[in-house]
This record gives C-alpha cells, structure tokens and sequence, in this order.
C-alpha cells in the first residue's frame, strides 16, 4: 500500500506524518508538492496539519485551490483512503469534502496539550483497531478547532454515524458542537480529525494510542485488496 | 559621488554643523573617528551606517573587553562566538548549534510584534549556519500582574511568540518566566533556538570569491525597523512609544517558505557564505560577511526588492524588515540556486558582487552613493572601559540578617502563598498557547526541570533549559552569576543529560552608570568562573544594555540558555514522582539562606541580604553523582531544588506526579528556613524501594551528602520537620492553587 502526504508551502506537520507512516505500518510513502497533479499512485492520501499558506484570509481557503486538491478530490470519489489532520481537516471542509467549519477556538488562543478522545465509530477504515467507546489519549494543537454545523447536517452526522471521535466528556477543548474532534464523509473513506493521531505514535513521546489508526488504514486496505497483497 | 539624494537628507556639511549624528547615537569623537577613516566628511548614508555597525547592538563596544572573560573553547566545540551561532559536537558526525537572542525593547512598545520577530530572529541564525532549527525556548521578565499594562505586555508577548514559533513549526519545548516590580515598563524578551546539523553541512557567512554575486532572498523591504539596532541600544523613555517604527513586523508563513528554500540551498553544497539580515538588516550582513573573507562588496540598491516607492539607499541599508537573508555562490551555480526560490515562491536576486577593495559600495540610480572600508565598520568601532563601582546597595545589604525574620508559623499557608506567586505558579497558561509538539519529538515537555528532544535514528536526545534569578544576581552579581550556570547545569542533569555548553544573554541597565557596569562586570565573573568548573564553555550570545525606565535600571538579569546531551532515551528522567512506595531522597545540604527567597519576597515583602552561597567543587561532585546513578537506572525522578525550597520541590514533584508524598526532614533549623531555604546545590530524588540503598551509597561514595527523607504514596503532601507535623495539604488542592494563579490574576 502507499502513502501520499501532501506538502502545501506552510504545511509543517508534513514530516512527522511521514515518519509516523514509516514508524508504524513500513509502507511506502512520498511527499507530493501541492502542484501535483496525479494522485493516481497512491492509496491513501494525507493532508497534514501546519499553516498551509499562512492562514492568510482563513485556515484552509487557499489551500482548497491547489492544483493537488482536484486530484485529492478525484481520489476521494474513487474511494481511496483520504485523511485530513487539523490544517488537513480545515482544507477539507473548505474544499467541500467534508460538511461543517472549523472556527476560532472559544477561549480566542491556540491550545496545545494531551486530549482524551472517545471512539465513536470504529467501523471506519481510519479507526476498526479501537474498541468502539474507547477513550484514547491524542494531542491537539490548534487555534481554530471549533467545529460548526448547523442542526440539520448535525443530525445527518449522527444518523449517519459519521461522527468519528469526540473529545471525552467535559474536556471539549474548543467549543466543538457536540463535542466533535473528527468526522467522516458519507462514503466513509474520508476522515477529517483536529487531534494529531501522528504525534502519538510511541511511548516516548507520551502516547502511542495513534499508531493504531496507521494500523487499522492498512488492515482497512489489505481487506479490500485480500490479505494475501502486500506491497 | 552624489552627496545629496533627496531633498530631505542633509548633506555632510549639515551633518556636521548640527551635529545629526548625535541624534544616531554616534558621539562626537566617534564622528572624528569616522572622518579618519573616510578621508572626508560621512554622507547621510554612510553615517546612517556607522551609526548602526557602532552600535551597542553590533558591536560590544561597551561590553567587549568584559566579555573576552568568558570561557568559550572546549574539545567539543566546533565554533565559538562571533558566527550567527555556536555549535558543539554530539558524536556520530552530528552537531547541535544554539544561540539566544534579546528584543527586550521591541516588546516594551509592541509587545506581540516585538516578541514574534525576536523568534523569527533567532531561528535565522539556527538556519543560515545550515543547521534545521528543532526547538525555541524563551525566557521571559515582567513587572507584577496587578498592572494592567503588564498584563498587556504579558499576553502580548505570549501570543506574539506563539504566533511565530506555531506558524513555523518548530516547537517551543521551555522556558520560563518571572514576574517583578524591576522589569515594569523594560520587559525582558530572550529567545532561543536549538538546531542539528551534519559536521559538513556547516556553513559561514563569509562573502568568498572576488567576483561572486551576491544575491539577497526573502520579502521586499520595506521602511520598518529603521535604527532597530540603535533604538535597542537607548534607554527607553517617553518618546520611546513615538519610536513605534523601529519595531519590525513579521511573517512567520514567509520564514517557513525562506527557511525551507535555503536548507535546500544548503544541502545542495553551492553555497559560499551565507548571513540573515538580523539587527542593522542589509547593512550589518553585508559588512559582516565582507569582513569575515577579507574581501570588499558592492551593492545594487536599485536591484534590492522595495516594498514603497521613493526609497532611499539610508532606508535601505537601515531597514529591518524581516525574513531576509544573503548568500554568495559562485557564478556557475547562480541558475541553480535560484531554480530553489522560485520553487519555493520566494524572492531571490543579486544585488551585487564580491570585490577585492575591502570597501563597501553602495550604488543607487547609477551613482556611487557610499563607499566605506569594511573594516571600519566592523572592526574599528572603539571599545570603551566604563568606569565600575560598587553601590551603596550592596553594602548595606550585607548587613542583612536574613534569618531573623519572625517565624512563619502556618507553613501550609506559606506553600499555598508561594506556589500561587507568579514567579513559581504553573507556567501552563503560557506554553499551552505554544505549539510544543510538533516535529514529534518532543520527550518532555514543558513544565518539568529541562526539556527534552529526541534526534531521530538515534537514541541520543537533547536536554535544553533557560535560567537566571535576576534577584540574586542584584544582590550579590558574582554569586548570582554562578548560581545561573549551576541550575541550569541542575536542571540539565536532572533531566538525564550531560551539560554541554552554554548561551548566555546579558540583560542590563545602562552601562553609563558604574554601578550597573559593576554589575555587568561581577556576574560575568561569577558565569565565566561557574563554565569553567562545570565544563559548559560560553559559544555565543547576545548583550542587550540600557534597560531602563523611569524608575531606574531592571535587576541584572544574565539568562542562561544551557544545552545538554542525554546519551541515552532510557536515561531520560522527569521531576514527577512515579510510584507509590519509592524512596524519597534529598540530595545537598539545606543552611539558612533567605536572601533573595521566594519565601521572603512573597510572605515577608522584602528581597534583601546576600544570596545563597554557592561552591562550585561541591556543585561539581552533585551533577557528577546525580547524573551517573541516573546513567545506572537509580533514579525515578529528580528535580532541582529552586524558588521555594524543598516544600515547593516536593509540591511540583507531587503534583508533576499526580500522587502524594510523606516525608520528615531532620534539621537543626526552624522549620520554616528548612523548608524554604534556598540552598544551592540540592537535588530531590526518587528512586524504586529496592535501589534506594544503592543510590544514597553512590552519591556519598562521590561525596554527595544525602538522606532518604521520605516516601512518594497517598493523595496528601505531608511534610514534617524532627517529627512535628509542619505541612498537609491534599496534592489536588496545592495543585488548583499552582495552576489557577495565573488565569486568575489574568482575568482582572
């Protein structure tokens, strides 16, 4: 299987989600410039966290306008693998992948420390290595993690069981309606999270409860290709 | 050559009729000096120049001969002061290069833009030495939060460097801050930047090669931070706020994309020199890198990209704008380097070229418009010897019993006072608004004694701390000075890893007056002596005088940024408190030492005396015993014995920990100074049950004093002093105390 991570000028967790790919499921994967247009190699696309054109006019809203991002959006309807990581997750709402928006955070600052995420679907290609309900330790480093919707998509995310972490019980960090931290799209191969599952890949650094989402891309991917592929 | 440019400028004649230069900050026998050296009168321009080389800010010329006290070679250090950063050798062909930097006054009068281009400063100087910057760290002074100006300047300040250091991506893993009457109106501003870098990948910033371009990369400038260098190098005063333009404005978005574009330049092994445009912008790199090959430079002035029409070759050598730098690569590879920028979206063009003249020439609308001897700019501003005295204030303090204040009688009370005290409350307010996690590799994180970074493919990491009680300092500087290096060389060890070196920034009040420059003097002394003894050489470092205000000059504040090398990711250790049942041990002896205590600053309302003492040998023999029973898998957890003594060390052990602590502490002291004192050289350990025999006799095998003192267990900190119940208080409520101060106070 192979891992495309974008690289937008301002992205900055670029690296690290490439060497959390590398670090949990050794799989092939690249960097790939936002001019790039063919996607068509890769399986699962990540679009990382950092300040993607500087945030310049709002997070996400120039970056939805790269020539990568029709490719992404190709990719997306042809069913692969799609995850957007807090900048990553504003620039997938923006480009429409995803419903809702991502706003200031309601304390007005940047927030960085351990959060407590519960699982709410782990009937996803980003998350069937987690016991639905577990509560798994996850980092969040934003300033505009504030998740919005309006009533009617809010109920179509939860008929739809489309809402895929939320943060635990009274430590919604940001003012997230009802508490979201990640979402998915209606299809289902395409997830949007604030929390940074990339920073919690080993011990070291204080979690490895997101290793497991690397973990369970690749089972999503060799089940659908039969477990005897492996590249 | 064209004497007169626009209408405005006053020509050479007027400049030194009217004396303008005054106005630069050049004296009168500096402008005689600089006539020597010109065979003429200067132009605008040219003393706009000068004024700006000869600044404090560029050119030591008040703290030079002071600074040569400071220790800078050692077997790992591969480059001293005097390149945009020092590096030292870790093994395996790798280097770590760090540097700390000052923009004190910047942030007096802009405190978010100030305190942002003081990160963007630093980390330039961490990449165009070629290496990739992996950590900011800051420290910080301000007035007392009751202000609400100082609550302005705080916020500010905190949002200023989060905003640059998040942006980047490079995360900001420590620091710290302290809160005091002195720094009201002259907040201090010290950022820091660590990077790695491969032995060969090294660069300088020389201008080789007689014929080279010379290509400038990064925005247009513009007219902000115009005499930056020579603003930070006055007094504030009242018109300081009217001098809001010498504040640069930042974009940490373009950094990124400049940074990324020159790592790549860097890499592909072109590059001769290269320099940002830091303080003095266009007109200190230039020279520098001129100087540093022995060579001259030529400039272009028309071909420097402008942000506003109309500018002047004075604005244009003066400016600061940010995110700027300049390199020389040889013609052939001219293409090829700026096939990178354009790549990266960013700027790149040349300007000028190498020459063998030693002269720097300014060329605008085809005329020469300047043309100065390099080495006059950069090597001949006079060096001066002010005159030093000791104040009245230390003598009077000697007389200062510090152990005769009336004994606290409620010691519970007295932890709460003080864990609630700015000073040492939890710092979590400020680095939860720092991106401390990116680059994954942050081992641990803000908060406990020294942060660590692990270097990936390795199973070294770094440790790296900032330190400095400017308390002590004032009251005695010699001794304040050598507590600074000890306890950042403590919080290294503590952490797990082995003092390397150090970078220091002086923080002082005018260096007119002698008593400041005695203190400038003392402390130096007191650091200088301190590196030597524990081995942690100075390799480079920023002096920032004339921090004033109306009230008079700040404490003497030389902060101490220490990089340390854990050999090993098992050896790395916290300050929390792991496990039910281990050991508690006190490493050091406790005497009575109040002065300058945050015991006596808080309860009593004073800070007066002598500060504690400190003996380097005996420091030595701690760090030496410490580190190795880490090394040997002894240790649970260690932390520093600083502000607040032993009750608040074993508070933040606890509550670092989640889990309580009993202890009884044999002492012949008042309870009150056993628990408080801030003796040197002491460190809290915790070690399993079944080692802990083992560690007390390692240390005192290497003559370490040392006692277990107690255990880690129960939910209550409960401490008690020859038996008799001294403090209790449940480690949750210390914990809402510590951490509720500063929201709380920032919320008036």
């Amino acid at each position: 299987m192979k891992f495309a991570v974008l690289v937008f000028p301002g992205s900055n967790c670029d690296i690290d989600c490439y060497n959390a790919v590398e670090d949990t499921v050794a799989q092939p994967v690249d960097y790939v410039w936002h001019t790039a247009t063919d996607l068509s190699a890769y399986d699962c696309i990540i679009v990382p966290g950092g300040f993607s054109y500087g945030d310049y006019l709002r997070s996400g809203a120039i970056a939805r306008f790269a020539p990568v991002m029709s490719e992404v959006r190709k990719a997306a309807e042809a069913g692969k693998y799609v995850l957007g990581i807090c900048n990553g997750f504003q620039i997938l709402t923006e480009a429409g992948l995803l419903p809702g928006a991502l706003m200031r955070n309601t304390n007005m600052k940047f927030r960085c420390h351990s959060s407590l995420l519960e699982v709410v679907n782990n009937r996803t290609p980003f998350t069937n290595q987690y016991e639905a309900g577990e509560v798994i330790d996850i980092p969040i480093a934003h300033g505009e993690g504030n998740y919005y919707c309006d009533d009617t998509t809010l109920r179509r995310l939860q008929d739809n069981d489309q809402i895929v972490f939320r943060y635990a019980e009274g430590s919604n960090p940001n003012g997230s309606v009802a508490d979201i931290a990640g979402i998915r799209n209606e299809q289902g191969n395409v997830v949007g999270m604030m929390p940074h599952p990339e920073r919690a890949v080993s011990s070291v650094l204080g979690s490895a409860d997101g290793a497991r989402m690397f973990a369970s891309i690749l089972n999503a991917w060799r089940e659908q290709h039969g477990a005897a592929v492996n590249s | 050559m064209a004497q007169q440019l626009t209408a405005k400028e006053p020509t050479a004649a007027q400049i030194a009729e009217q004396a303008i230069y005054k106005q630069m900050g050049v004296t009168d026998k500096e402008y005689e000096l600089i006539c020597g050296f010109l065979g003429r009168q200067p132009n605008y321009t040219e003393i706009g120049v000068f004024s700006v080389m000869w600044s404090e800010h560029c050119a030591y010329k008040n703290s030079k001969n002071v600074l040569r006290r400071f220790p800078t070679d050692g077997p790992r250090v591969l480059m001293g002061p005097g390149e945009g950063a020092g590096i030292v050798d870790i093994g395996d062909n790798q280097a770590v290069v760090f540097k700390i930097e000052s923009h004190n006054h910047p942030s007096a009068v802009e405190p978010y833009q100030g305190a942002a281009t003081g990160v963007g400063g630093i980390i330039r100087d961490i990449f165009s030495m070629g290496a990739r910057p992996v950590a900011l760290l800051n420290s910080l002074r301000f007035g007392k939060l009751e202000s609400e100006r100082v609550r302005y300047l705080f916020e500010h300040v905190v949002s200023g460097i989060a905003g640059y250091g998040n942006c980047i991506g490079i995360p900001t893993v420590a620091g710290e801050v302290m809160f005091d009457e002195s720094y009201e109106g002259n907040p201090l501003v010290n950022a820091m930047c660590v990077g790695l870098i491969d032995h060969d990948k090294i660069q300088r910033g020389v201008a080789e090669g007689v014929g080279n371009p010379v290509f400038y990369v990064g925005p247009a400038t513009g007219r902000d931070g115009i005499h930056g260098a020579t603003f930070a190098s006055e007094e504030l005063t009242e018109e300081s706020e009217a001098k809001r333009t010498a504040v640069q404005v930042g974009d940490p978005f373009m950094e990124k994309l400049v940074m990324e574009a020159c790592l790549e330049l860097i890499n592909s092994g072109i590059v001769l020199g290269i320099q940002d445009m830091g303080a003095a912008g266009l007109t200190c790199s230039s020279a520098e890198m001129a100087s540093k090959a022995g060579n001259g430079l030529e400039l272009y002035l028309d071909q420097v990209p402008q942000r506003e029409s109309g500018m002047t070759p004075y604005e244009m050598m003066l400016s600061e704008s940010q995110e700027r730098m300049l390199f020389v690569v040889k013609p052939e590879h001219e293409a090829q380097a700026t096939e990178i920028f354009e790549r990266w979206g960013v700027i790149c063009v040349k300007v000028g070229k190498v020459t063998d003249d030693g002269r720097l020439r300014l060329f605008h609308h085809g005329e020469e418009v300047a043309d100065m001897p390099v080495k006059a700019l950069v090597d001949e501003c006079p060096i001066y010897d002010k005159p030093s005295e000791e104040p009245v204030y230390y003598r009077d303090h000697a007389a200062v019993d510090t152990a005769a204040y009336p004994e606290v009688a409620n010691l519970t009370g007295a932890l709460e006072q003080i864990l609630a005290s700015p000073t040492v409350a939890s710092k979590e307010w400020v680095y939860n608004q720092y991106d401390y996690m990116v680059r994954t590799s942050t081992a641990v994180r803000p908060g406990s004694d020294a942060a660590v970074v692990t270097i990936r493919g390795t199973r070294k990491a770094l440790a790296m701390t900032t330190d400095c009680n400017g308390r002590y300092v004032y009251l005695d500087p010699e001794v304040g000075g050598r507590i600074a290096v000890a306890e950042a060389a403590r919080n290294i060890v503590c952490s797990g890893a082995e003092p390397l070196a150090i970078t220091d920034n002086l923080n002082f009040g005018s260096p007119e007056k002698p008593g400041v420059f005695w203190q400038i003097e003392k402390s130096v002394d007191g650091m200088a002596e301190a590196c030597r003894v524990l081995d942690t050489p100075v390799i480079g470092g920023n002096v920032s005088l004339y921090n004033e205000n109306a009230r008079g000059a700040i404490y003497p504040t030389p902060v101490v940024g220490m990089v340390g090398l854990v050999h090993d990711t098992d050896h790395i250790t916290t300050q929390a408190f792991q496990a039910a049942g281990d050991v508690i041990v006190l490493a050091g002896e406790t005497k009575a030492e109040l002065g300058g205590s945050e015991l006596q600053y808080v309860v009593h309302g004073v800070s007066e005396g002598r500060p504690p003492a400190l003996d380097l040998m005996t420091e030595k023999r701690l760090l030496g015993g410490v580190l190795s029973a880490i090394q040997q898998g002894l240790v649970a957890s260690a932390h520093d014995l600083s502000e607040g003594g032993l009750a608040v060390a074993l508070a933040e052990s606890a509550m670092s920990g989640g889990i309580g602590a009993t202890v009884d502490v044999a002492s012949e002291l008042r309870p009150d100074i056993a628990l408080f004192s801030e003796s040197q050289s002491r460190i809290l350990l915790s070690a399993r049950p079944e080692q802990a025999d083992e560690l007390i006799a390692h240390l005192q095998a290497q003559g370490v004093p040392c006692a277990a003192i107690g255990a880690v267990g129960g939910g209550e900190v409960n401490i008690r002093v020859n038996g008799n119940p001294a403090i209790e208080a449940p480690v949750q409520h210390l914990e809402k105390v510590w951490k509720d101060a500063i929201p709380c106070l920032m919320k008036k």
